[in-house]
């Protein structure tokens, strides 16, 4: 097609590519000095590597205590995913289809909690994990994070039962089946897709969260990834190579994950969000 | 609504595990807070009921107000900058039939990494004066400073990371938006001679102008709690011009352990939350009706 050559065409691909180049430098900086030795990243960051030796890597994983982070990590998400995806699909059922009388002040106080600041809970929380011995316990954490993604958990999945037609329940029901068997037998198999993009989405949140998991994961045997990651930039920032041999192994498998659930990635983002 | 299958007692049990949850993780602290913020409190012995004390405290020192005008500062930068960047760019994807997809993907990387991760490579590997780009480019080219390390440029430096960060969930967020534009409405305004922008003035932009509305309310909110990125870049600095509401309120709470003073900033921020809350919530009422 000629419309492909116009000018403004060229520009918009101009344009693109300007916006992908700075997406991307970034990140392919880190991939080239995770090779190299720090004199030569002094020297120069943005030459190549010479060798792709993976002293750093080694150096890296040692130092960031990658091995016992990677455990409280994944036990960190599959907590906090599990609880989640259980508490708000059992939520979304009765809260869709009305069956409580106060199913709107619920919905309602959802709503509001998802706009809550994470300062207006966590100074008495934190003091409060204090006293019951639970900072750096990885399962009290988890709660907390889980209690923070629930709000539009629930909404989420709330929009998917309502997809669901409500002839099913009531055939249910005349069938004999109790409010957990429709819950189970009926709801639960056709809201499914909606679960695994909860899942998918909160994993992303709680792996990647910050504020919640460096209070109260605290002490290196609580660490996880990230916060390891953080300890080693303290000690050993003195050698970018390393330092970015470490970023490496942080975001390479978060990058891995993504690519590999994009689709579900940018349904989960966008559900919701998209309005009209 | 169906009516045969009637309201049970125990419709209430599927609600229960959530709602407890939430009470004891967001409800019940935060009413907590509402209490502290009128006590000196350090964490450990009996809080002491101030009054006002801290309300007061708080409104005479200067850092209180640089922090809150650095929230607005943030607000406005995330309101315009990434906004319009998305926008245009999601535009720009409309006409790349094959490749959105990739284009989408590329975007949103930077989005999905952790904030830890992106300040360290940022910080390390362009801002750093011995390793990064810009201290190449100062030991070779044209003199370049940290512009972490200056008063003047600190916050705009933590907020163009935070951005680059951020843009790309907006653009996801519009694209999806604008490919829900009715085709028709396109091709009328394309037959009748409409330009590119005319066509995007006239059509898309009315048609996603709700879910524009509606992430202008989400940045909003997020602009005032955000944390991360300054946190791990600046700390607040340096002397205090990066210092947002929620670096302040987590130094008092977990440095000086004036934690009513943190608990007040805390309060503090909620009721400017409230603000885009009752916003959001009006927003969503549909949900609520439906």
């Amino acid at each position: 097609m000629s419309r492909s050559h116009s000018p403004p065409a060229l520009m918009a691909r101009l344009l693109l590519g300007l916006v992908v180049l700075v997406s991307l430098a970034p990140l392919l900086l880190v991939l080239i000095n995770a090779f190299k030795p720090h004199a030569e990243i002094v020297q120069n960051p943005l030459s190549l590597p010479g060798s792709l030796a993976p002293a750093n890597f080694k150096a890296a994983w040692i130092g960031g205590n990658f091995s016992v982070g990677l455990v409280n990590s994944l036990l960190l998400t599959g907590t906090t995913v599990l609880v989640t995806v259980v508490f708000s699909s059992l939520a979304a059922f009765p809260l869709a289809r009305r069956r409580i009388v106060i199913w709107k002040l619920v919905t309602l106080y959802f709503l509001c909690s998802v706009t809550v600041p994470i300062q207006l809970f966590l100074f008495p929380l934190y003091f409060l994990y204090a006293r019951l011995g639970l900072i750096g316990n990885v399962f009290a954490t988890a709660l907390i994070i889980a209690a923070i993604n629930l709000p539009l958990s629930v909404m989420l999945l709330r929009t998917y039962v309502l997809t669901i037609p409500a002839e099913l329940d009531d055939a249910a029901f005349i069938d004999g089946a109790t409010p957990w068997q429709t819950f189970l037998y009926v709801i639960l198999p056709l809201m499914k897709p909606g679960c695994v993009t909860v899942a998918v989405i909160v994993a992303l949140n709680t792996w990647n969260e910050f504020l919640i998991t460096s209070t109260f994961q605290q002490g290196d045997a609580g660490f996880t990834m990230t916060l390891g990651y953080r300890a080693m930039a303290g000690v050993m920032s003195a050698d970018r190579g390393i330092m970015m041999a470490g970023a490496c192994i942080v975001i390479v498998p978060i990058i891995a994950f993504f690519l590999f659930l994009q689709r579900l990635f940018v349904e989960g983002m966008t559900a919701g969000a998209v309005k009209g | 609504m169906s009516q045969a299958a009637e309201r049970d007692w125990s419709y209430y049990l599927f609600v229960l595990p959530a709602l407890l949850l939430s009470a004891c993780v967001i409800l019940v602290p935060a009413l907590l807070t509402l209490i502290l913020a009128f006590t000196d409190w350090d964490g450990v012995s009996r809080p002491v009921w101030l009054g006002l004390d801290n309300f007061r405290d708080l409104l005479s020192d200067i850092t209180f107000w640089r922090a809150i005008f650095n929230n607005v500062k943030w607000t406005v930068i995330f309101l315009t900058i990434p906004m319009a960047i998305a926008l245009v760019v999601a535009s720009l994807l409309l006409t790349r039939r094959r490749s959105q997809r990739v284009y989408q993907i590329i975007f949103l990387l930077p989005y999905v990494l952790s904030p830890i991760a992106n300040a360290s490579i940022w910080s390390n590997m362009i801002f750093d004066q011995r390793s990064g780009v810009l201290g190449y480019l100062n030991k070779r080219l044209l003199p370049m400073q940290d512009p972490l390390g200056h008063v003047s440029t600190a916050l705009y430096t933590v907020a163009s990371v935070d951005i680059w960060h951020f843009w790309g969930y907006l653009a996801v967020v519009f694209f999806a938006a604008m490919r829900q534009v009715p085709t028709d409405q396109l091709e009328a305004a394309y037959l009748e001679g409409a330009g590119g922008w005319q066509i995007f003035r006239h059509v898309t932009l009315p048609n996603i102008l709700p879910t524009i509305a509606l992430m202008f309310v989400m940045v909003t909110i997020f602009s005032f709690l955000t944390f991360d990125y300054v946190y791990l870049m600046t700390g607040g600095g340096p002397a205090h011009s990066t210092e947002l509401l929620s670096t302040l309120a987590y130094g008092f709470a977990f440095r000086s352990f004036e934690v009513g003073k943190a608990a007040a900033i805390g309060l503090f921020m909620s009721l400017f939350g409230l603000i885009a809350a009752v916003a959001y919530v009006w927003m969503s009422r549909e949900s609520v009706r439906r």
